[in-house]
């Protein structure tokens, strides 16, 4: 499972942008059946956050109406640069992180 | 990707640069302004002096089809992203948007790995940066294979590599990992104006794949040709029917939710005709794709597509 973290060109400090995130998921819905009948059980990203080294910039919880591959995009106006990283955990347990440096022009 | 695009890098590391200056825009037209005007010039003075013919002799209205190669019927080419809505054309439109770039970036990590001593060599050991080596490779496929004796695609000759060269495992058809590749290598052309060049050993490949999108076949008993030649662009229930045009192919579904390809949809249908759904990687499906990779000649290459 990879994810995509994307910053907008030239991003500037203390001027709000948006931070696009893309998780590859399959977002499980926990309503759907296999062709012999067995339910498929759920497994969707249950919580993420996002930080900026370590400050809490967005966190949450996705559910079972989000589609597969969740696409977010948040707006922030970032203190500083530095190592923007992205962190989930699905129902299975399975968690995954990915970061990227965030240079901001003064 | 260019600067003044998104990437997973504000600055300092350079993004990817494609040649020719490939921006996140689909469809780009390859006419200048000029050429756009004389080509519309010359098409309305076509289409008015087939209009006078059609009418004087009294012909069918549907265009007379010429038979084979090389002069296979020519409709106005129209992307299957035409039909679709205007989101979905943003989707396409933006990198940063396309959910198939989950897939070109493991597409990414695949071709470095495994380099290194005492390991297999990576796909980049032999062929470098992908962007520079893989422009327009992937509109050489498929091919006929004189060592295999058979019509191989680019899903088969990415196996054939590993198989051979990496002395790996082949990826299993419709696996992430070989999509990733197959949607990296055909990134590389994305732009580029179809264009096939017709071997003398595609020939009777080529032949069997026209008569299979000709023939009727299923319950439904319908060819190809029904929905995608002569009623393209009218309804089928909820959708519109597109040209079934192969340009945009490996392509990320909504209904699939994911990347599939070019195969992947042709089964798709199969089952909607409810005929016998042919197995990936199979004879019949690639003498298909052949045909249909001429048929679309003239078209930019829109991969990694996002349909419906």
């Amino acid at each position: 499972m990879t994810a995509r973290i994307l910053l907008p060109p030239n991003p500037k400090a203390g001027v709000k942008m948006d931070i696009r995130i893309l998780i590859q998921h399959p977002m499980e819905t926990g309503f759907r059946y296999e062709i012999s009948g067995a339910a498929v059980p759920k497994n969707v990203i249950k919580a993420f956050s996002l930080d900026l080294d370590g400050l809490i910039l967005v966190s949450g919880e996705l559910g079972t109406g989000t589609s597969a591959n969740p696409f977010l995009q948040f707006s922030v106006i970032l203190p500083h640069s530095g190592f923007i990283q992205l962190k989930w955990l699905d129902d299975e347990g399975h968690s995954g992180s990915e970061r990227v440096l965030c240079n901001l022009s003064p | 990707m260019t600067s003044d695009s998104w990437s997973s890098q504000a600055f300092g590391a350079q993004p990817q640069v494609f040649e020719g200056g490939l921006g996140p825009v689909a469809l780009r037209s390859v006419k200048t302004g000029g050429d756009r005007i004389r080509a519309w010039v010359s098409v309305l003075g076509l289409c008015l002096s087939l209009g006078l013919l059609l009418l004087l002799l009294s012909l069918p209205l549907q265009a007379q089809v010429l038979k084979g190669p090389g002069l296979i019927e020519s409709p106005r080419l129209r992307s299957g992203l035409s039909y679709a809505s205007a989101d979905l054309k943003a989707t396409q439109a933006d990198d940063s948007l396309n959910p198939a770039f989950l897939w070109i970036d493991q597409g990414q990590v695949l071709w470095n790995e495994g380099s290194g001593p005492g390991k297999p060599p990576s796909c980049a050991s032999c062929h470098q940066d992908w962007a520079q080596s893989m422009r327009g490779v992937s509109m050489k496929y498929p091919r006929w294979d004189p060592g295999q004796s058979r019509l191989i695609n680019l899903e088969g000759q990415i196996n054939a590599c590993r198989t051979q060269r990496q002395h790996l495992p082949a990826l299993a058809y419709e696996s992430d990992e070989l999509l990733s590749l197959t949607a990296l290598v055909s990134l590389a052309s994305r732009g580029m104006v179809l264009k096939r060049s017709l071997d003398e050993s595609l020939i009777p490949s080529l032949l069997k794949g026209q008569a299979r999108y000709e023939s009727r076949m299923g319950q439904n008993n319908l060819a190809c040709m029904h929905c995608h030649t002569q009623n393209a662009g009218q309804r089928l229930g909820g959708e519109t029917i597109s040209q079934g045009q192969p340009h945009a192919y490996p392509a990320y579904r909504l209904e699939w939710q994911r990347v599939g390809s070019l195969q992947k949809r042709l089964r798709a249908c199969l089952s909607g005709v409810k005929a016998e759904i042919w197995p990936l990687g199979s004879e019949e499906l690639t003498e298909l794709e052949l045909y249909l990779s001429f048929r679309g000649e003239g078209l930019a290459i829109e991969s990694p597509g996002v349909r419906r």
